[in-house]
């Protein structure tokens, strides 16, 4: 009996990424979700720019790239023309919470029938592993070689508590992919999330506390040690909305 | 019997399966090289897998397949 294999909503094409990054295990975690939703053939994924932005070439269902920071936009462009399919962006921290922050609180404001994939790796990526708005105070980053200094470069942005006070947010969640136990929950999050959008939920965001190894100077074991002794504290993890959990208390 | 079998060419040679592995019987190849250029990752003690796929959830790359 076969007990894990690579998911048939993700293609054979090897992923470009570097070596121990967790945006592998993120893109298996979607490809899964869609596998077990039964939603590839009417799936519209958008990619963004970043690290991410040849999603494309990874994912089976039909995808888009958008203009930096403009997934969320586009998203809702797809979803409002066909309310059949279900659509989903898959967002890095330099693209949704930089460039892209607008569109993100106001899709959010809207509560567009989207999901959202948000990867935080408290750095840009591609680019070569300068500040993004969710480094950490005191991180060394290629701009910021003394430390982030919040009197110069202010504070990190947190993403999920920022859109869990928008009102037209559906479900927000924040987890992480550091260990076996982490991955499993992420993955319930964003099957949560997909599950949402086909219920006509609204909108659902899942913020992934992802590795950068190459850009933080460490290795991918040590990455992940980093990840849950900076960005866990920072960041906490948890779903900080959920409007019908709150609901069904009530 | 657990089974696990890596798609050795898409092996980048991360090592999160190492760390991941509850049983320790994964290790990087100390000869092998993949199409890659990396050392990629193999069992060493087939007989103490248990088949419990921490190696493949932790995978990025989608090298391991699990039978059991």
């Amino acid at each position: 009996m076969v007990v894990f294999d690579k998911p048939h909503a993700l293609t054979d094409a090897p992923l470009h990424y570097c070596p121990g990054c967790t945006h592998g295990i993120i893109h298996r975690l979607v490809a899964e979700v869609m596998d077990e939703l039964g939603i590839e053939g009417k799936a519209i994924g958008v990619a963004p720019v970043g690290c991410s932005v040849m999603a494309y070439n990874y994912f089976g269902c039909d995808m888009i790239q958008a203009a930096h920071g403009r997934a969320p936009a586009v998203a809702t462009g797809i979803k409002r023309s066909d309310p059949s399919k279900v659509v989903f962006t898959y967002q890095g921290d330099g693209d949704l919470a930089a460039i892209g922050t607008a569109e993100t609180v106001h899709s959010a404001a809207r509560r567009e029938n989207i999901t959202v994939i948000f990867v935080n790796n408290a750095i840009y990526g591609m680019t070569g592993g300068q500040m993004a708005p969710t480094t950490l105070p005191e991180q060394v980053t290629q701009t910021s070689p003394y430390g982030r200094d919040v009197n110069v470069a202010g504070y990190p942005v947190k993403v999920a508590e920022l859109l869990s006070n928008v009102d037209g947010a559906a479900y927000i969640e924040r987890v992480a992919v550091n260990n076996v136990k982490n991955v499993n929950k992420a993955k319930k999050a964003i099957k949560k999330a997909f599950q949402n959008q086909i219920d006509g939920k609204g909108f659902s965001l899942v913020e992934v506390l992802s590795t950068c190894p190459t850009n933080w100077g460490l290795t991918p074991e040590k990455a992940l040690t980093w990840l849950e002794e900076n960005m866990m504290p920072y960041y906490p993890l948890g779903v900080y909305k959920d409007i019908y959990a709150e609901e069904e208390t009530k | 019997m657990a089974k696990v079998t890596f798609a050795t060419d898409l092996c980048k040679g991360c090592g999160l399966c190492v760390v991941a592995c509850p049983k320790k019987i994964i290790a990087l190849s100390k000869d092998k090289i993949n199409v890659k250029g990396h050392h990629p990752a193999e069992i060493t003690d087939s007989e103490k897998c248990v088949g419990c796929a921490a190696c493949a959830t932790m995978c990025p790359d989608c090298v391991i397949k699990v039978e059991r």
